[in-house]
């Protein structure tokens, strides 16, 4: 479905050249879900960028369905960290899900329908008349995610989606994805820079290293599923997962933090 | 104090000071006994028997009109080109010198120019000069507010294609128009300063021309008179404005309320 083929970024030239993203190649199959975890700084956010179409890469190329992505495509919907950003203060929760529908040939029966099923879905059906700034930040993140469903991708790439929300929020949110990544048959993309999140939600992690980043090892995740935030982080095979794919990423972690040095559950790398 | 009495209270505030002082004002003027510094009761006579209505259509009138198509000339003329320039960093470069070169010509230095330019003593010039220079708070706080877009709003925008005409009309106007509206609201008051200012000079019609014949005449009653319209009208318009800004932007106020920084 999505091929990265030999990717690289570097900003700028001559010797202050930053070398973003050395080779990285990778493949997503349809229907999967893949997380991309590394280090902080390892150039994720333009990684995901340069898949999303948002940033030219130096070097290599990402093919999405055969075809060759030199702009952002259209079977591909994007959901950013920061949704207070992302999210239009001055438009209501209807009016953001509706942006990207809006230039689509659809009838207006059909747009507002496809709102209405896309908040519904994120169970924010209610709150569609609201702005977006008066609901909680994992609601935010909610309307973030429906305005990328109705815009009914093949394809969803979600940037550190739950890294500003709380713990409570986030395992809800990470249980929402894998619903409607279900319902919705969606291939997703995940970036991440929690190991616990990354096990939970994948078929398959895309570990990487450091900047210049290369992919570190791609590990295979055959958790029974549907997950559960209580069973399955139970087994000892997502205990066994996590601490694989911890031990990648710490010997990426030159000079140990005080954060990093102590692998505890949910712990951020 | 009960939030009643308090009210009361800052109302009695608000309106005693205006009041406090045209009585010392009165009381001053009545032992004066100067021509030039009339009581306020005359002053209101006057104001009464000029502007309600005997004159409102030969002077009131033409001075809002100039004002409104000024004003609002400006402020079509700022968005439209303060968008493309915010967009544009070329734009910018090559705009901005000569943007700030003719906003540093304080406006009076520009008044004989206009006429002589404009071929006009009528109402192209005085519209022209007011627009012109009310332009450019407008301009340069579109520009700003289009440089200053959230960079993650753009890139989803990028990202779910929108295209130019819609990003522009969904994202980067409501976006930039906090900045384009304080824009506006001095460009308003710029408006008066204008109008009267354009109204000095080869003018038969208006407040400012009302104003300066007066004086030039002795005529120190209707002077006053116009003084007191041209600040009633500068605050009633601003006050206007205010009702606007709070329609327009409601969802500034709300989001501002709650943003975390």
């Amino acid at each position: 479905m999505l091929e990265i083929r030999r990717l690289s970024k570097t900003y700028g030239t001559g010797p202050d050249a930053a070398h973003a993203i050395g080779d990285v190649s990778f493949t997503v199959d349809p229907g999967e879900f893949v997380c991309v975890v590394g280090p902080s700084g390892c150039g994720k956010t333009t990684l995901l960028k340069c898949i999303g179409g948002l940033l030219r890469p130096s070097a290599g190329e990402v093919v999405l369905r055969g075809r060759r992505v030199t702009e952002p495509p259209e079977e591909m919907a994007l959901v950013f960290q920061e949704y207070s950003r992302s999210l239009m203060p001055w438009a209501s929760v209807r009016g953001n899900v509706l942006l990207p529908l809006r230039h689509k040939q659809l009838s207006k029966r059909e747009r507002e329908s496809l709102v209405q099923e896309a908040l519904g879905a994120v169970g924010l059906l209610r709150f569609i008349d609201r702005y977006p700034w008066q609901l909680s930040g994992g609601m935010q993140q909610r309307v973030a995610i429906a305005r990328a469903l109705a815009y009914q991708p093949s394809i969803l790439l979600m940037d550190e989606p739950f890294a500003s929300v709380d713990a409570q929020t986030r395992s809800d949110l990470e249980d929402l994805v894998l619903r409607l990544r279900h319902e919705f048959e969606m291939t997703v993309l995940f970036v991440t820079h929690d190991i616990d999140e990354s096990v939970y939600l994948s078929d398959r992690i895309v570990v990487l290293t450091h900047a210049p980043t290369e992919v570190k090892e791609v590990v295979e995740v055959d958790l029974p599923r549907p997950r559960d935030q209580i069973a399955t982080k139970e087994l000892a095979e997502f205990a066994h997962l996590r601490a694989h794919v911890y031990r990648l990423i710490k010997r990426e972690v030159s000079v140990p933090t005080p954060e990093t040095s102590v692998p505890v559950s949910g712990t951020e790398v | 104090m009960s939030p009643r009495l308090y009210r009361g209270a800052k109302v009695a505030a608000e309106i005693a000071v205006p009041i406090a002082m045209l009585a010392g004002w009165q009381l001053w003027a009545v032992s004066a006994d100067d021509p030039k510094f009339p009581r306020p009761t005359t002053i209101l006579v006057e104001f009464r028997r000029l502007w309600l209505f005997s004159e409102f259509g030969t002077h009131v009138l033409p001075s809002l009109e100039r004002i409104g198509i000024g004003f609002a000339i400006a402020v079509v003329l700022g968005i439209a080109l303060g968008i493309p320039l915010g967009l544009s960093r070329i734009g910018r470069t090559a705009a901005m010198p000569h943007i700030e070169y003719w906003r540093a010509i304080p406006p009076p230095a520009l008044l004989p120019i206009s006429i002589v330019l404009l071929h006009s003593i009528g109402n192209v010039q005085k519209v022209s000069f007011i627009a012109f220079f009310c332009l450019f708070p407008v301009l340069l706080n579109t520009i700003d507010g289009v440089r200053g877009i959230e960079p993650t709003l753009v890139d989803t925008a990028r990202s779910y294609r929108i295209p130019a005409h819609e990003r522009i009309r969904r994202i980067v106007l409501p976006a930039a128009l906090p900045q384009i509206v304080a824009g506006m609201r001095n460009s308003l008051s710029l408006a008066v300063i204008m109008m009267v200012l354009s109204e000095y000079f080869s003018s038969t019609s208006g407040i400012g021309y009302v104003l300066l014949n007066s004086k030039n005449t002795f005529q120190f009653l209707p002077m006053w008179a116009a003084i007191v319209l041209i600040g009633l009208l500068g605050y009633v318009l601003n006050l206007a404005f205010l009702l606007f800004e709070r329609r327009a932007l409601g969802w500034h106020r709300g989001w501002r309320a709650t943003a975390p920084a």
